[in-house]
């Protein structure tokens, strides 16, 4: 085990901790702040009222990104057989290529695009002269190039302000090409206040654009969709195969290594089990709407929450051999990870551990965290807005600002044709589950740099764990990061195998020998001696 | 396959670019801002810009990357951004307390046409800027150049601090290009063992090679100052390495402080080097130290022993166009044959450089200025090579053609060692001959059959 030579257990009271995060700031700032950052204990877990989903301050280094980074890098980036090209200058493009580790599979079809970047390569003269015509050749030269299903089209901050109609070019060659089906997302990056804006704006284009195009009746028995699930470092691999196992067939998933086709096809699904809740609710409740299909949240990362999840899956198709099916796969699973697990609390167990990331990550986390016997000192998110922090019973309640004012909401009806409810209002409340529940006392919204380095100095964790602007300041201190946004090299982390695989990581992670070489011999015991004997 | 909707056959395209070989300006303005010593950068644009450039930065570099950004709302996009930047700055020195922040633009700025040098003014009159601080700003539309336009411009900005005390210093600047921090590092030992008093701007060594050791500076040690900045306009002379990266800079201090400059290539291999110490000891009017003398010679000698490995070897180069010309240069001076060449960074004499360089090789080089990796790949495929050079993003290219290939360039996000191993310089070259020494010689290894397997090579 790794001494921890220059760490003791740190005693800290949550209110001085805030008042510590917000001594340095300008009064204004503080005051803001002073809203994002809550002590929960006082109010014995139920999470009170924060604020959340609202401006980044200029000037602060914030962990967020932009609009854009939400809708193509998060929602559309990891489908496979859709051609993505972005109308913006390069940068853009440039950087959403390949860096989130989705993971994709070209199928027996053999279509994945998920390797190449498109860009209109936007110059002067097209800021100048407006882009429509260089976004029409682009689309052009992608069809005659590759022959794709289906060409999106991203916007980028230029493409707002010098006002190209994108969703005119687009219309005109979906209509042009007959066999390619075209379609754009307004998402500059200004739009909203963070990626969330763009999650919200791709969930809209996708409901509008593509579900509900292909009405053929897939095969199975107990038909989901997955929302919210990325694939990141082969998640959405280990829950299809969990999925599989028990009989449970997957119309589409949004939007790991996904297809076209599954889009297409999600309505014909008759249960859509939400991961990511922040990301992608919208195309929840619109499923519901338009086609009667239910959602309910689930929750793949940590072993105990996933055999509960599946359970929950089973409860609502209300099927006694798939119930039975579920409780043979989770017995048959659970007892590798749990050998896996009792070995490594011996090493973990009582470990604190911080979280600051999406919008419903830090909720999953803790359960996997749990079953390690950590615990979580601290943890906020990015986006998240507040019904993520505070349950989905505010919603009637938040307050619709400027920034949100801006993003679409699109009127869903039921469906004449296609609309065919599953459950009863009364069957799903039964199903309803409370929702999860921070247990930190330290609850922080849009974390900052500042604040993280802060925190970490004065409440000590064992890990922190955030993205990768994030990692190194955290890690020169000292304290191990794992990124939990695009998992640094490791996952899966979802479901049964990659349980085994999270503790293993954080086991390494919190009791590598490095972490005890911060100083140097001579460092520990400065003391000289005037002498070239040895005695 | 992995690029495996990659046609053999090329076709003109006009208007779609696929895999490209550059990204936009504010990242070189980023990187360029980070050689600073107590900067933080500033994004003025939205706030996806800034987060996109200190991932692909800290992703490189494996280091924290502190930058800031005006974090634009649509407000703030309609109106102009002039609220966000003064309000920025304020927040800034009060929270972060840096030296001196280096503001960029983006394309978002750009277009609604914010007038950086008046907001600052206007900062500076209204007491936001605190006595002795500074912020200094580059205009760096992402719709113009590339990210080493982007980068130019910073240094441009940073030349741009000079002040002239009518008293000479004695010194050299030497304006290093987007090289790494090891790079830099090794410019300065090169002129320091030479004897030449210098002021090397901008400097990362020290900022993105930093130590671990349970303490975290957000400004750290390493990067010129602003007072070596501001004397830049006092030294006796420019060395500006690479025309697209430092000769921006180089030439205004000629122009506006009388500070005479010559542009030099990046010194990547054996000639380009070699023109860069003969003009550092002209120079200072010294004699070349044997220490230099001797690693040159190493550098021969080990082109020398291992010429057979390298004699008429095809290779395919990808990269930023300084890089690239000194790369084609040196590999020319193997007896290698650098037979496809491209650059995203527009610019028509790349291309006649390119050609300059090859022009008594017995074939036609394949050469394009605002090319991308998806034509590097097509041409790849219609004649095939031996190896391949650039960066990350060439693994997919490198995979699916199973061709050896060695990582240089920015970005590197799947290899260590470019922030703490030079690539310039004699030493440098050494390095680069190991590296593709190494991938071609594993080659002829995997390949060879049990008969033909040998144990010495």
């Amino acid at each position: 085990m790794a001494t921890t030579t220059n760490k003791k257990p740190v005693p800290w009271d949550p209110a001085e901790v805030k008042e510590e995060l917000l001594k340095k700031y300008p009064p204004k700032v503080a005051r803001k702040r002073a809203k994002q950052i809550l002590i929960n204990e006082a109010l014995e877990n139920e999470t009170p009222e924060i604020s959340a989903n609202v401006r980044t301050i200029p000037g602060i280094i914030s962990m967020r990104g932009c609009t854009y980074a939400g809708c193509k890098g998060v929602i559309m980036g990891p489908t496979r057989d859709i051609v993505n090209l972005v109308h913006g200058p390069i940068g853009c493009s440039f950087y959403a290529w390949l860096t989130r580790r989705n993971q994709t599979d070209a199928g027996t079809d053999g279509e994945n695009y998920m390797t190449y970047c498109f860009s209109t390569d936007m110059q002067d003269q097209d800021i100048i002269f407006g882009g429509e015509k260089k976004l029409a050749t682009a689309i052009q030269e992608a069809y005659d190039l590759f022959h794709p299903k289906s060409i999106a089209v991203f916007a980028t901050c230029p493409v707002g302000l010098i006002g190209d109609d994108i969703h005119t070019v687009t219309k005109n060659m979906k209509e042009k090409f007959g066999d390619c089906n075209v379609y754009a997302f307004s998402c500059e990056g200004y739009k909203g206040v963070s990626q969330s804006a763009g999650h919200h704006i791709a969930n809209n284009q996708v409901f509008r654009h593509i579900v509900g195009e292909n009405d053929e009746v897939k095969p199975g028995k107990f038909k989901i969709n997955l929302l919210g699930e990325y694939n990141i470092g082969g998640d959405g691999f280990e829950i299809d195969r969990i999925l599989e196992k028990c009989g449970i067939t997957t119309i589409s998933t949004f939007s790991g290594n996904s297809t076209y086709d599954q889009f297409a096809s999600a309505h014909t699904a008759d249960l859509n089990a939400v991961m990511c809740h922040r990301s992608i609710n919208y195309v929840a409740d619109m499923l519901e709407t338009k086609y009667g299909i239910p959602w309910i949240k689930v929750n793949f990362i940590g072993a105990q929450a996933t055999a509960k999840s599946l359970r929950k899956i089973a409860e609502y198709f209300g099927d006694k051999e798939l119930s039975e099916t579920v409780e043979k796969v989770i017995a048959e699973e659970i007892p590798e990870v749990e050998a896996v697990s009792r070995d490594v609390r011996t090493r973990t167990e009582g470990k604190t551990a911080m979280m600051f990331l999406g919008g419903s990550r830090a909720h999953h986390y803790q359960e996997l965290f749990n079953e390690m016997g950590m615990k979580t000192i601290s943890a906020g998110y990015e986006f998240a807005h507040r019904d993520d922090y505070e349950g989905r019973h505010v919603i009637p309640n938040l307050k619709v600002d400027a920034d949100s004012r801006n993003i679409e909401e699109i009127e869903v009806e039921a469906d004449e044709t296609r609309y065919k409810p599953r459950k009863s209002k009364e069957e799903m409340k039964a199903l309803e589950d409370a929702g999860y529940k921070f247990k930190e006392t330290l609850i922080i919204d849009d974390l900052n740099q500042y604040e993280a380095e802060k925190l970490v100095e004065l409440m000590k964790p064992d890990i922190f764990c955030a993205g990768i602007k994030e990692k190194y300041s955290v890690q020169k201190l000292g304290v191990p990061m794992k990124q939990l946004h695009s998992y640094d090299s490791g996952g899966p982390y979802a479901g049964f195998k990659g349980a085994i695989n999270f503790y293993k990581e954080i086991d390494r992670l919190v009791n590598s020998k490095v972490w005890s070489y911060m100083k140097a011999p001579w460092q520990e015991n400065p003391q000289l001696s005037a002498t070239y004997c040895w005695e | 396959m992995l690029l495996r909707h990659t046609p053999e056959k090329i076709t003109e395209r006009k208007s779609l670019t696929i895999n490209p070989a550059k990204t936009c300006q504010p990242i070189g303005a980023m990187y360029a801002s980070l050689g600073i010593q107590g900067c933080l950068p500033h994004s003025h644009g939205s706030q996806g810009c800034c987060a996109y450039h200190r991932s692909t930065l800290t992703r490189h570099y494996k280091e924290p990357v502190s930058a800031s950004t005006s974090s634009f709302t649509e407000g703030a996009s309609v109106f102009g951004g002039q609220a966000n930047m003064l309000q920025s700055i304020t927040n800034i020195f009060s929270v972060y307390d840096p030296e001196v922040i280096a503001v960029h633009t983006t394309c978002l700025s750009e277009t609604i046409g914010d007038d950086l040098p008046q907001i600052t003014k206007k900062a500076k009159t209204e007491g936001k800027i605190p006595e002795g601080k500074s912020v200094i700003s580059a205009s760096t539309p992402s719709y113009v150049g590339s990210h080493i336009t982007g980068f130019s411009n910073m240094v441009k900005s940073m030349a741009m601090v000079a002040e002239q005390t009518g008293k000479k210093n004695r010194k050299v600047n030497i304006i290093p290009g987007w090289v790494e921090p090891a790079d830099m590092e090794e410019i300065k030992r090169i002129v320091k063992t030479i004897g030449v008093e210098s002021i090397l701007f901008p400097d990362t060594s020290g900022v993105l090679n930093g130590p671990l050791s349970g303490e975290y500076a957000m400004f750290p040690k390493g990067g010129t100052t602003m007072d070596e900045l501001r004397s830049t306009g006092d030294s006796i002379g420019t060395l500006a390495l690479g025309e697209w990266c430092s000769a921006d800079a180089a030439r205004w201090l000629d122009k506006s402080c009388h500070v005479p400059c010559s542009v030099l290539d990046m010194p990547f291999g054996l000639m380009a080097t070699d023109r860069f110490i003969d003009a550092l000891r002209i120079i200072a009017g010294v004699t070349i130290p044997e220490e230099i003398v001797n690693e040159r010679g190493q550098l021969v000698d080990m082109i020398s022993d291992m010429h057979q490995y390298l004699y008429q070897r095809k290779v395919a180069l990808v990269g930023d166009p300084d890089q690239l010309i000194s790369m084609t240069e040196f590999l020319v001076s193997l007896d290698m044959h650098p037979v496809h060449i491209v650059t995203g960074t527009p610019g028509k004499k790349f291309e006649k450089r390119i050609r300059e360089i090859t022009k008594d090789m017995p074939y036609e080089v394949n050469v394009k200025a605002g090319g991308d990796m998806f034509l590097l790949h097509q041409w790849i495929k219609n004649e095939p090579v031996d190896l391949l050079i650039g960066n990350t993003y060439c693994k997919y290219i490198a995979r699916d053609e199973d061709i050896p290939y060695v990582r240089w360039g920015f970005p590197i996000l799947d290899r260590q060692g470019h922030q703490y191993f030079p690539t310039v310089g004699y030493k440098g070259g050494l390095r680069l001959l190991e590296k593709i020494l190494g991938e071609l010689m594993d080659r002829i290894d995997r390949d060879a059959t049990e008969q033909k397997f040998e144990l010495v090579l």
